[in-house]
């Protein structure tokens, strides 16, 4: 919904609210031709399923509340939560999981709320943790890339989505898993004793991180959003790994390259961290706001439960956004630092 | 004080005051035990009698009480009724009283007995404060249960499991499996769970509530009947 003010100086040019969506619709793109690639079909089904799913529980809502369908559908904001949410499920997931995710995403996190703009919390990363915490089992079934098992063709993937009943899935640990869970391994003989590590970090991760890359630097260049948040956040990720790498040894965190393309992580920096909704707005808070997701996402990946770590970083941290506006509240010219003329 | 009719005592109880839905008062059981119909039950019922015994103590004492004293002897009394219920709750449902655990002498510190001793049986006589007791524990547990029920209904697909816990051996055979191999939804047993569902049960009161309002508004704007107006132009032919 784009809010229109006409004041002075009359400026024209500015994106609309569905301009801006689509561009990001149209940077997942090389995220998601990277995951097809290397995981199969899979992503491809959930994001398809998810805007289905989406779009028919956004019209529900809208319908319920009264408003205009046309009006809001057309600013693609479901859509994107859909792609969001279908790109960080895991390839191959049932129809039913897709499903209840979008649900708790766009009914319960953003149209319970109010809507677009008045949302706490990011949707689809609502929608990804009530489905990990509800389905640890199927949350963290991730496909194996391809080169180490034989990746699913369309029409299996079509009935791993549809007829689970059917499907005879192969699943491997992820890089981080492997990682987590190292007991006593150096992180050279790590590397050298599993085959699910890469070049710099897992097979497949990276090449799928540096097209989510590729991707929010567009963005960035098209001026969607300002490079704060996830520069913030690389940075506090990149030293935090940095801090805690202890050089290769067994109890190593793993590398600062690593960290920065294994997971979620230049997804969530330039598609989760740099939504305008539910993060902080000023310059210095959104700086804050990247840097505080950042070490979160180290702290969880490395010494919490759970496998990847972004969307209860984000979750925490949009938590905190209003906190932080509340300090990094930009003075307005003329006025003294405390609020007062001065 | 005048003392309210029974019929809007059950009013107030069951819906206009609800325990758990209007005041929001004892959340900490609700949100807690809620994660199947049979905690529900034995909390709900264990509740109520706590309800009826410290009202019916506080209502007989209430003219012997000095104000400035009035909290520590509730809370006294409370206790007592507290202690008794667990000793029952031991002696006839003893694997309940293990599950339900730390919530049970934590009746003691739900504000819907404290706040009802307080705020009614003081001021009223015997039978209205034992019938208030009785209809607020009632308005909390039947609150209690419906979230219960919907808890493990999503969480688990089947209803009523366990019931011999508080019917004995024969209820074993009560548990009804609604859908054969479910996917158990976690986050319905979890507290996250227990406070989505509790909103949801707060807004389906206020969307009746509304649409109650809105009929009878409806009713009063409509025009008497008999009622004309006078005819001042024409002739009717």
């Amino acid at each position: 919904m784009a809010l229109m003010r006409v004041s002075s100086p009359h400026a024209h040019g500015s994106y609309s609210t569905g301009m801006v969506m689509r561009q990001v619709l149209l940077a997942t793109l090389p995220g998601v031709f990277m995951l097809t690639l290397f995981f199969g079909f899979g992503t491809l089904i959930n994001v398809a399923w998810a805007c289905l799913v989406g779009i028919a529980f956004e019209s529900l809502a809208l319908f319920l509340r009264g408003r205009s369908l046309t009006f809001y559908l057309k600013d693609c904001s479901a859509l994107v939560t859909c792609v969001l949410l279908g790109i960080a499920l895991p390839p191959y997931a049932p129809w039913w999981l897709i499903a209840v995710g979008v649900a708790a995403a766009i009914l319960m996190a953003k149209q319970l709320y109010g809507g677009l703009g008045y949302n706490p919390f990011n949707p689809a990363m609502v929608g990804y943790v009530v489905l990990l915490i509800s389905f640890p089992v199927q949350m963290t079934a991730w496909a194996p890339p391809r080169g180490l098992a034989d990746v699913p063709n369309l029409w299996e993937a079509l009935q791993a989505c549809f007829l689970p009943a059917q499907f005879d899935g192969v699943t491997m640990a992820t890089p981080l898993d492997i990682l987590r869970q190292n007991q006593g391994l150096l992180m050279e003989d790590l590397w050298a004793q599993t085959p699910q590590f890469g070049r710099w970090a897992g097979i497949g991760w990276e090449w799928v991180n540096l097209a989510f890359l590729a991707g929010g630097l567009w963005l960035l260049y098209r001026r969607i959003f300002t490079w704060h948040a996830p520069v913030a956040m690389l940075a506090s990720l990149t030293l935090m790994s940095a801090l805690f790498y202890a050089g290769g040894s067994s109890s190593s965190g793993g590398s600062p390259l690593f960290h920065l393309l294994s997971g979620a992580t230049m997804f969530g920096a330039f598609f989760i961290v740099t939504d305008p909704v539910s993060s902080a707005v000023s310059v210095r808070g959104r700086l804050v706001f990247g840097a505080l997701i950042g070490v979160l996402v180290y702290l969880i990946r490395v010494w919490g439960n759970y496998p990847d770590a972004v969307a209860f970083a984000v979750l925490i941290a949009n938590f905190a956004a209003p906190f932080i506006d509340h300090y990094t509240q930009p003075r307005v010219y003329g006025h003294g630092k405390s609020g007062g003329t001065g | 004080m005048s003392t309210p009719a029974y019929s809007e005592l059950t009013l107030n109880g069951l819906w206009k005051n609800n325990p758990a839905i209007v005041q929001l008062l004892g959340l900490c059981p609700l949100l807690a035990v809620t994660g199947n119909v049979v905690n529900a039950l034995g909390l709900a019922a264990a509740t109520t009698l706590v309800l009826a015994c410290s009202n019916t103590a506080v209502s007989v004492i209430r003219n012997v009480v000095s104000d400035a004293v009035r909290l520590p002897v509730f809370v006294m009394i409370i206790a007592s009724a507290v202690t008794c219920t667990e000793l029952l709750m031991q002696a006839f449902a003893f694997d309940l009283y293990q599950i339900l655990g730390i919530f049970l002498p934590l009746i003691t510190t739900n504000c819907v007995i404290l706040g009802r001793a307080d705020a009614f049986a003081s001021k009223h006589a015997v039978a209205p404060a034992l019938y208030d007791g009785l209809i607020m524990g009632l308005g909390f547990g039947v609150v209690l249960v419906m979230l219960g029920a919907v808890r493990e209904m999503l969480g688990t697909g089947a209803l009523f499991a366990d019931m011999q816990l508080l019917f004995g051996a024969s209820a074993a055979s009560w548990k009804l499996v609604l859908i054969d191999d479910y996917q158990p939804f976690l986050l319905a047993i979890l507290p996250p769970g227990a406070f989505i569902f509790t909103g949801l049960m707060i807004a389906g009161k206020n969307l009746i509530d509304s649409h109650i309002k809105r009929r009878q508004d409806a009713l009063k704007a409509r025009p008497v009947k008999g009622a004309k107006r006078v005819r001042v132009t024409g002739t009717i032919s």
